[in-house]
């Protein structure tokens, strides 16, 4: 197969590294090569983070050059916005509609643009957002938005459902897997 | 099995496959996960040291006493560590000896984007340059081999996007844990003069010898395709050429020093046009120059700053870049900032409103150096809030200023090098306010045990050192508590500390809240009472916002960021914040 680009975009906290962990879990299981990359450290401090999955017979770089990625999923409106030219022509977007301040809005220093979702639809035809913080609330945990978010992709990704649900039951500590499960259901609905 | 691990964690699996039996490091980004997976996987004993310095020289002790060691540490920590490095190259090893170093080409979260292959030429040691997570695993066990062969320390080097990005492993078989006799031998341990000369020699005759390994190991490959374009590359470079360049010829260097000379020149010879792609200095292309082979593409068309990428390696070679979207213009930007009720943002939401000189430091409180704070004026290195601050205010007292500068330093890093500082201020008769943040953990790298967390690496509990008495036994008469969520009292607190001549040292204990996971309920703003003047803005939290429309914009309170600590409603002169039942912050 050719190689299969996914970006992971969001705000430091929002538990972008463990649906990335997620999706490459995934594909290794699918017996895919894979190569997964987000830079952290300072990011834990809600800034902006991104991470990479790349899915493939054979994947040499961890990194996804702008105008490349089959998918992007943004945990944030902003954050879509931000990196949606990642995305090649005809690329699939899929976003987390609950906006979070930056540390520049919150000091009244810039303005949140207001017309986020119509520049996100101006930007990328294929523009699908979810409600993700309050599905993951239904799902039992305000936290498991990264997992409504993997959720929502599931059925674009070229890994079958049943694995991803597989993988997120093993990787899920103690009682969040229940939570992580519900989620993801939560997610595939919307 | 197979395994998909980060570079990181696949050199602490390989690390206890290899028969490792010591490991030592200090946190720094991206280096840090690599001892952390060593005591998850609870094979090996680990330990973080107090610093760089003190860990490589821990691994020196442990190969002395016959275990292979691994030292960990950042590119930046290479410089505390480079005293015992630069002689320990002199001694050579007894049982293996790995320090790993961790790159930031890009600079993601560090000060500088030093090149630590400089350090394998200086210290004239042997590298190895991992390009992927299996080659970061397997270079462990050939690394701890190369050492006992010949008698050397060997630096196994990555970059951030080998460190954090994850591949693909298939682990060896697992060896047994190497441990081998301690002896003495004193003209081999000792570095005297009249011994370091005779070492000296040695070192310059086993770099001769590594040149001659690296015309023969495997870890140097050629790659022949289209003799049109050769290309030198290693590391993550060499995943971009692949990426980029499917059809050229490539000599991938595993082992970046000593460099193979003979089979660089076949290499060269074989193909029509050379390439030397590398992130950072020009350290392949240099010697190749050095050599008299002509490089066409190098450092010409390649950028010494930043990482390489595909895009880059296309525009090197003139070729058309792809067409595609620019960016979105104007967006606001998603700097990192204090988490939701840090106990740092109370500090410089004050030092912001005193207007005072702040020498800062290295970790999460650096952050205080951005908009809207603007309230750290200088951070070099670890440690040199204070000496720095101690030379300032020298300064100042020839020059007759009476200002006294502040020093911002957290508990980890005063432990790092802090110290050394503050009693050389106190032996001095220094003047300066020293603020030591002592919020019980390493947070900046994601919150690691250190000397006064009361636990190790491995979870065992500790002895906590005690940072007021420690201060005083420094020789500092003045130190006082703080507490930060307390905005009247630290004002009154720093103030008394600038107004009291000589050192003054204050001590923050308040818990760092994202590793102690301390959680309390959201506020809200009465729209009613709100008149929109903004001063609660100035505390700089992600969780306040203003409201959408109106004439004088409302602030409001994001109930899933808000984690309740009040430091904004201690700004509010309305009288218009207040605890809210319910929600708290989804994301901590």
């Amino acid at each position: 197969m050719q190689i299969y680009n996914i970006v992971i975009a969001g705000v430091g906290g929002q538990g972008v590294l463990m649906a990335s962990k997620v999706l490459a879990e995934s594909a290794l299981a699918s017996g895919l090569d894979v190569k997964q990359n987000e830079v952290h450290g300072m990011a834990q401090r809600g800034g902006s983070v991104i991470s990479f999955v790349r899915i493939g017979d054979q994947v040499s770089s961890p990194v996804v050059m702008p105008g490349s990625a089959d998918l992007l999923i943004s945990f944030e409106p902003l954050e879509a916005l931000r990196y949606v030219h990642y995305l090649k022509p005809g690329g699939r977007l899929v976003y987390n509609k609950v906006p979070i301040n930056p540390s520049t809005v919150a000091a009244g220093m810039a303005v949140y643009p207001q017309d986020v979702e119509q520049q996100i639809a101006a930007a990328c035809g294929a523009a699908h957002g979810v409600e993700a913080l309050s599905i993951a609330r239904e799902a039992g945990n305000g936290k498991a938005v990264n997992m409504v978010m993997v959720g929502t992709v599931m059925k674009h990704l070229p890994i079958k459902e049943d694995v991803i649900t597989e993988v997120v039951r093993t990787v899920s500590k103690g009682k969040g897997a229940e939570v992580n499960l519900r989620a993801l259901a939560g997610g595939a609905a919307a | 099995m197979k395994k998909i691990i980060s570079g990181n964690e696949a050199i602490a699996l390989g690390f206890g496959d290899a028969g490792g039996v010591f490991a030592s490091g200090y946190p720094g980004t991206p280096s840090t996960e690599t001892l952390e997976e060593v005591a998850r996987l609870g094979q090996v004993y680990c330990e973080w040291s107090a610093n760089e310095k003190v860990a490589l020289e821990a691994a020196i002790g442990g190969s002395i006493a016959g275990g292979r060691s691994l030292a960990t540490m950042k590119h930046v920590g290479v410089n505390v560590a480079a005293d015992p490095l630069l002689t320990l190259t002199y001694t050579g090893v007894n049982a293996g000896l790995i320090l790993m170093v961790a790159d930031d080409p890009g600079m993601h979260s560090s000060q500088n984007e030093q090149d630590s292959r400089n350090y394998a030429k200086f210290a004239k040691v042997p590298m190895l340059d991992p390009a992927d997570s299996q080659e970061a695993y397997d270079m462990v066990r050939a690394g701890f081999e190369i050492s006992e062969q010949f008698d050397t320390p060997v630096m196994l080097r990555t970059t951030t996007r080998i460190s954090h990005a994850k591949g693909v492993v298939v682990p060896q078989a697992q060896s047994a844990p190497q441990i081998g006799t301690w002896e003495k031998n004193v003209p081999k341990y000792v570095m005297l003069p009249n011994f370091a000369k005779l070492k000296h020699v040695e070192v310059e005759a086993r770099l001769l010898r590594l040149r001659e390994y690296a015309e023969s190991t495997p870890l140097n490959r050629i790659e022949m395709n289209d003799p049109e374009l050769g290309i030198i590359t290693s590391g993550v470079a060499y995943q971009h050429v692949k990426e980029t360049l499917p059809d050229a010829s490539i000599l991938k260097l595993g082992l970046s020093h000593p460099l193979p000379e003979t089979k660089i020149r076949e290499f060269a010879a074989r193909v029509k046009r050379l390439m030397v792609v590398e992130e950072m200095d020009a350290i392949f292309e240099e010697q190749i120059l050095a050599m008299g082979i002509k490089v066409e593409i190098g450092k010409n068309k390649l950028p010494l700053c930043g990482e390489i990428n595909a895009d880059i390696i296309h525009q090197a070679l003139g070729k058309e870049k792809a067409e595609m979207v620019d960016p979105v213009a104007g967006l606001p930007q998603r700097p990192p900032v204090f988490c939701p009720s840090c106990a740092h943002r109370g500090l410089f939401t004050i030092l912001s409103k005193l207007k005072t000189f702040v020498s800062g430091d290295i970790g999460c409180y650096t952050l205080g150096a951005l908009p809207p704070m603007n309230a750290m004026h200088s951070v070099i290195d670890m440690g040199a809030s204070i000496s720095a601050a101690h030379g300032m205010a020298k300064v100042n007292a020839i020059a007759g200023r009476s200002e006294k500068p502040v020093a911002v330093i957290g508990d980890s890093t005063f432990f790092h090098s802090g110290m050394t500082g503050l009693m050389s201020m106190a032996y001095n008769g220094g003047n300066a306010l020293v603020i030591i943040m002592d919020n019980r953990t390493t947070g900046m790298t994601g919150g690691q045990e250190n000397p006064g967390t009361g636990a190790t690496l491995q979870g065992v509990p500790a002895r906590q050192v005690e940072i007021a008495p420690l201060v005083r036994a420094l020789g500092i008469d003045n130190v006082a508590e703080l507490n930060t969520y307390d905005l009247k009292a630290t004002e009154a607190a720093i103030k008394k500390g600038l107004e009291t001549p000589g050192p003054y040292v204050l001590v923050d204990k308040n818990p760092c809240i994202l590793r102690y996971k301390i959680r309390k309920p959201a506020m809200n703003v009465d729209q009613d009472k709100c008149t929109g003047c903004r001063a609660c803005l100035k505390v700089a939290c992600m969780a306040l916002g203003l409201t959408a429309s109106g004439e004088k914009p409302k602030v409001r309170v994001d109930p899933n960021v808000c984690n309740g600590c009040g430091v904004c409603k201690q700004m509010c002169k309305f009288d218009a914040m207040h605890e809210s039942e319910g929600l708290s912050n989804a994301n901590l």
